[in-house]
């Protein structure tokens, strides 16, 4: 009887410990990457002012918008112990085909196209979702083909063809422009967006189903997590979040052909690694992954507004990639054996506690 | 009277499937042009496609291992933007050989550090080299072309090996040559069999004695080395040093070897099945170029077949297993009669 109870007391008090060191540290991650965004743009300031222009912050923005979407959905799948690998195909495809819309149907409403863009984006989305959580074959593979797939059937429809900004309607290319208080709606949009997607994979049981199926999927199923299903579920949200963005892409690009959003993926991916999501699941977040996003972006144009070559660009992603995913490793690393002190710790005091009562 | 599905299982590799496949593709492209077996023709094949073959010998090695190793276009291209730079500096072509090759060393050498050293997932962190040593390839040449090598080292990219009646490339023997080693290496060596070990359980091979992370390590970096020259003969074959050399090949390796049967969780492939991969990979996108498909949504086939590769084996091939026991099972049953003498004393 009393071992039962004690085992019970540690559990309970360890889980509250843990918990709180653990959130604690991930919050640690994030204001990491916020600390090298301040550096990056005091650094950029001090040297050329401009970089904090409206104008140049107003760019910053519309591209990080894009790409921060994609990560929200990459960051779910990839929290699962996923990897979809086919958002960059999805891009072009839902790209391509809203662009063609405008010119095949004229005076087509907006919102009609991205709600098709998300159509698009959603039955790829499905497509991988079923393969993986029903097949029960690996998503890198999975997604690895689909990437093929989908960029194929782009490439047999749009052909030699391409869609010029011109024949877009003004009010559709002119969404990167669309600013409230000087910034760009997109980036409010998306913002919000991202918002919704952290807060349901913070507040929401499907959400934390997630984590648990990353940190450990038999231990998952075992519990009495649906994993298919959830699996499934980040899988057409990715899908339906890469048709949108590639909605938004056609807005952005004064030309479209079939190779809009080409090896798109792997950059989603970085930004998604960078901003401190586990590569093998079960922790991160979607804000650290929007984070992730900025931070690439906002690196990109102060070498632009720097005056350094953008032909530095990808070195230079690459080795902060490297340094994150070294620094995470280093975290984790430190956690578990600070968790495991804790827990000896934990459950020390809470046999003192039941001995007294 | 398990000899039934004994004798069936051979048959049911997937080595066999994809041997199947790749008669099938001789079947339909010669009978949809009546080029597609020529000398001629396989010597193109052996062209457009010798670099890839060569890059996916270290990878599968790599994948049995439990890794992966996504920068390997990217030091295809390192490699090339290098030799492109030096020979635009006057170095002699001998030097520069060593030069690339030490480089492709420490790429691979530094990939392996990474996954070995500081535990980090090698799909992450060649993620991460991927970005690096294209950036690189690119500080190194920016926007300019270099092309103008020497035409006794061009030759070699685009000539036939002498004595094989002008069918063969260079870089098809080299892949040739590179899978019967690494074939017997991998199947018939100590060092080979310790490699599936470390694929199916890195932990358990480390108990075993096995050195895991110096084999890593050295996999990595013999990768490395390999994607260097082919990154050599690349150059060669186009006559151009650019700093996109091979850009986007990664995938194209990996979904090779995934479609030769090796698991991407490690402990499982073999050589000859990524020998047939290879061919059936090519075979594919000749066959579709001689049938005036368009060339480059050749990548439907290729998907189609890597989706294959995963759902034959998982989903239908047991139910084929399945079968054959019920049958070897129905045999048993009918066995006491005809085999009955030991019943009866």
């Amino acid at each position: 009887m009393s071992t039962a109870t004690v085992a019970g007391s540690g559990q309970r008090a360890d889980r509250g410990g843990g918990a709180g060191l653990a959130e604690r540290v991930f919050r640690i991650r994030e204001s990491g990457i916020v600390a090298v965004l301040i550096v990056f743009v005091a650094v950029t300031t001090a040297v050329r002012p401009r970089f904090l222009d409206a104008a140049n912050i107003q760019f910053v923005l519309v591209d990080t918008a894009t790409f921060a979407l994609l990560a929200l959905g990459q960051t779910m799948v990839v929290i699962s112990r996923n990897v979809d690998l086919s958002v960059g195909s999805v891009v072009g495809l839902s790209a391509y085909l809203s662009a063609t819309l405008f010119a095949d149907h004229p005076g087509i409403p907006i919102p009609v196209v991205f709600l098709a863009g998300l159509g698009i984006g959603l039955a790829c989305g499905i497509a991988n979702g079923v393969m993986v959580a029903a097949g029960r074959v690996p998503s890198l593979v999975v997604t690895l083909a689909t990437l093929y797939i989908i960029r194929g059937i782009d490439i047999l429809i749009v052909g030699g063809n391409e869609v010029d900004a011109s024949s877009l309607p003004n009010a559709f290319i002119d969404i990167p422009k669309d600013t409230v208080a000087g910034i760009p709606v997109i980036a409010i949009a998306v913002a919000v967006v991202v918002a919704l997607g952290a807060y349901y994979l913070r507040s929401y049981r499907s959400g934390r189903d997630l984590y648990a199926i990353g940190s450990n999927p038999p231990a998952a199923r075992l519990a009495g997590v649906p994993v298919g299903r959830r699996v499934f579920t980040a899988f057409a949200v990715s899908g339906a979040v890469a048709g949108v963005a590639g909605v938004l892409w056609a807005s952005q690009y004064p030309t479209i052909n079939s190779t809009a959003g080409n090896g798109y993926e792997l950059q989603v991916v970085s930004a998604v690694v960078v901003g401190g999501v586990a590569i093998f699941g079960g922790s991160g977040t979607a804000a650290g992954a929007a984070l992730g996003a900025l931070l690439l972006t906002t690196i990109n144009s102060a070498l632009y507004v720097l005056g350094i070559s953008s032909f530095w660009d990808q070195a230079i992603w690459g080795f902060l990639l490297l340094v994150a995913i070294a620094l995470d490793q280093a975290i984790t690393e430190r956690l578990t054996s600070a968790l495991r002190k804790i827990n000896t710790g934990k459950i020390n005091t809470g046999e003192r506690g039941t001995r007294h009562a | 009277m398990p000899d039934l599905t004994d004798r069936l299982r051979p048959a049911l590799r997937w080595e066999s499937g994809l041997a199947a496949v790749v008669i099938l593709i001789l079947i339909i492209g010669s009978a949809a042009s009546p080029q597609f077996l020529t000398g001629n023709n396989l010597f193109n094949l052996g062209l457009t496609n010798g670099e890839i073959a060569i890059m996916t010998l270290p990878m599968t090695l790599i994948v049995i291992s439990g890794e992966i190793d996504l920068s390997v276009a990217s030091i295809l291209g390192m490699s090339s933007a290098l030799l492109g730079y030096l020979w635009s500096k006057g170095w002699p072509m001998p030097a520069i050989f060593v030069f690339v090759g030490v480089v492709g060393l420490a790429a691979g050498a530094v990939n392996g550090l990474l996954v070995t050293r500081l535990r980090l997932p090698s799909l992450a962190v060649t993620i991460g080299t991927l970005a690096l040593y294209r950036g690189i390839a690119t500080i190194v040449l920016g926007p300019n072309t270099v092309s103008s090598f020497p035409a006794g080292y061009t030759n070699l990219g685009i000539n036939a090996v002498p004595f094989t009646g002008n069918d063969m490339t260079w870089s098809t023997l080299i892949f040739l040559v590179g899978a019967l080693i690494f074939g017997v290496v991998l199947h018939a060596t100590p060092l080979g069999r310790s490699v599936y070990a470390m694929g199916a359980s890195a932990e358990a091979a480390q108990f075993a004695g096995i050195r895991v992370k110096r084999i890593k390590t050295g996999l990595f970096m013999l990768s490395g080395l390999v994607c260097a020259l082919a990154g050599v003969l690349w150059t060669f074959r186009l006559d151009t040093a650019v700093q996109n050399n091979g850009l986007g090949l990664e995938l194209s390796v990996v979904a090779i070897v995934l479609l030769a049967g090796v698991s991407i969780f490690g402990g499982k492939g073999s050589v000859i099945g990524v020998v047939l991969a290879v061919l059936a990979f090519a075979g594919i996108q000749n066959a579709l170029l001689l049938t005036n498909f368009n060339q480059e949504a050749t990548g439907i086939v290729t998907g189609a077949l890597l989706l294959a590769s995963v759902f034959l084996p998982t989903v239908f091939l047991p139910q084929a297993v399945r079968l054959v026991r019920r049958l070897g099972r129905l045999r048993l049953l009918a066995g006491p009669a005809t085999a009955g003498q030991p019943r009866q004393p």
